[in-house]
């Protein structure tokens, strides 16, 4: 008796539960309920193309500015470099573009710069808030000259990346890279940073060089840069998806 | 009272008759509703679980706690577990339902909330994040089309927002003493909502969903950008964190309140009214 009240109770909550985490699995719901991103991504181009992250002041600067996602990298050519100061590192832009360029940390320094105290939030939940400088990402493939065709700009890092447990879901280890679209790439605030808090960069904040995208959400923030490509399709990167994070489920357009 | 049937033609008094006590749009947007709020509570649970803790102001993480002001975790063993929420100085033990709870494989999970709470059931940041987002664009049209039908025909200030006669301190406390003694309205008075009702639809439809939309939106670095005033609405990105939170509590403890409420009114009268619209009166 009791053990029937139990499964009358139980079993509709179990059916439930296990119905919706199938449903998770669906392609075909998967396709639809991935919908929604294309819908926030056209909503947040249409309302928000040219807006400005919020730049802070410098009593909002945050103590300590968290280091998330790859702490310090393993892979030997980064460890080389950085043993030698990254003197020998060289960011190499290819692709879709009319020159390629092979650019020193000195020469990135020596291009105007841009200086910001901006929030960075991460798909997690928290924010910190950091003064980031470097050369606008613009002026970089200005001084490239983008082919017809070109779509998107991937940036390659240096750090194979593990995943995180706290996130949940699928976890396997790969090169990092990640993805953005020209609005983006060509946006004023969008900066291949040097130095975070007038510093540079610590290993764990992603030396030498990271991306800045200010409108997106953290794990677009690559860091440990290595080269950057132009491209007109992200297929044949990594996954497909456009990033380490897309490759594993998370939206590739990180506005929200 | 004068509130018009709206299909009471020529009734015979004393008679039982079926009335439309629910329009179309109103029976949609309900159930619709109803799916997106359960749906973004479960997935909303499950993307707290990947990072337990709520800070106001502009930003707050593990290197910046003296924002923080809420925090659910677990200490001992994992063979033995304590689960506790943290609010302000005060530590609550929350063991086998906060911070720790029994698995659908009878073992000890270190997660916020438990598997029965979230969806998916377990730890899963990037497809909770997905149908979360779908379901609250669901949740926004939604909202849109019962607030814009409700305007424009004029239903949302006769039928929902109380009116002051109604909030009449003699008035209110004659209808909370009606809830208290479960004397529900009947008859003609079961065609209109009586004011502690108004209050609870008006505060969740007007109030809590529009709370949740604005303070969601705000934690969007996207709509930060596009709309500034956004975050700083509420203090900045992390108290928009909170409120949303906060927002949703109560809204779960409405959601709580209006199934007990629908079961002690007579739940089948009222889902059939709510799924055909005719109640019979």
């Amino acid at each position: 008796m009791i053990l029937r009240r139990q499964l009358l109770t139980a079993l509709p909550a179990g059916l439930m539960l296990t119905g919706c985490d199938a449903l998770t699995r669906n392609s075909t719901a998967k396709a639809i309920i991935g919908s929604g991103e294309q819908a926030t991504y056209r909503w947040q181009r249409l309302v928000g193309r040219d807006g400005l992250a919020r730049e802070f002041s410098a009593a909002d600067i945050s103590p300590v500015f968290k280091v998330n996602g790859t702490r310090a990298p393993t892979n030997p050519l980064w460890q080389a470099l950085s043993v030698g100061g990254f003197a020998d590192w060289r960011l190499k832009v290819s692709g879709l573009v009319s020159r390629e360029l092979s650019l020193s940390l000195p020469q990135l320094r020596a291009l105007p710069q841009r200086s910001q105290i901006t929030r960075h939030d991460c798909v997690e939940g928290w924010s910190a808030i950091g003064q980031w400088t470097g050369p606008q990402l613009a002026s970089i493939l200005k001084a490239a000259g983008l082919r017809d065709g070109a779509r998107y700009i991937v940036f390659l890092c240096a750090d194979d990346y593990g995943g995180e447990a706290s996130k949940g879901g699928l976890q396997s280890s790969s090169r990092y890279y990640e993805s953005i679209d020209l609005v983006d790439a060509f946006h004023p605030q969008t900066i291949l940073a040097h130095s975070l808090n007038n510093q540079p960069l610590s290993t764990g904040n992603g030396a030498p060089v990271r991306l800045r995208v200010e409108r997106q959400l953290g794990y677009k923030q690559a860091k440990y840069l290595m080269q950057i490509v132009v491209a007109d399709s992200l297929a044949p990167f990594g996954g497909g998806k456009g990033g380490y994070w897309p490759d594993r489920g998370y939206e590739w357009y990180a506005g929200t | 009272m004068a509130t018009a049937a709206p299909f009471s033609p020529d009734a015979i008094p004393g008679r039982p008759r079926r009335v439309l006590r629910h329009r179309l749009i109103v029976r949609v947007t309900h159930w619709t509703n109803a799916i997106a709020i359960i749906v973004l509570l479960m997935t909303g649970l499950n993307i707290f679980g990947a990072h337990p803790r709520l800070y106001w102001g502009n930003a707050g993480s593990v290197d910046q706690v003296e924002r923080q002001w809420l925090r659910v975790g677990a200490s001992g063993t994992m063979a033995a577990p304590q689960g506790w929420l943290d609010v302000g100085d005060r530590r609550f033990d929350t063991t086998g339902v906060l911070g720790a709870s029994v698995g659908p494989n009878n073992r000890w999970n270190i997660v916020a909330f438990p598997h029965w709470a979230t969806l998916p059931s377990m730890r899963d940041l990037a497809t909770a994040r997905t149908w979360h987002f779908f379901f609250a664009w669901v949740l926004i049209l939604n909202g849109l089309a019962w607030l814009g039908h409700g305007v424009l025909s004029g239903r949302l200030f006769r039928d929902i927002v109380p009116s002051a006669r109604q909030l009449a301190p003699a008035h209110l406390w004659h209808d909370i003493v009606e809830h208290a003694k479960l004397n529900f309205p009947k008859g003609e008075a079961a065609l209109s909502y009586e004011v502690l009702q108004r209050i609870a639809y008006a505060g969740v439809t007007l109030v809590l969903i529009p709370t949740v939309i604005l303070t969601g939106l705000a934690m969007s670095p996207g709509m930060d950008a596009a709309w500034p005033f956004l975050d700083q609405l509420w203090g900045g990105r992390q108290s928009a964190r909170s409120v949303h939170f906060l927002a949703m509590a109560a809204i779960a403890g409405f959601l709580a309140l209006h199934l007990v409420l629908v079961l002690l009114s007579g739940p089948i009268r009222q889902n059939g009214a709510m799924i055909t619209g005719r109640l019979t009166i």
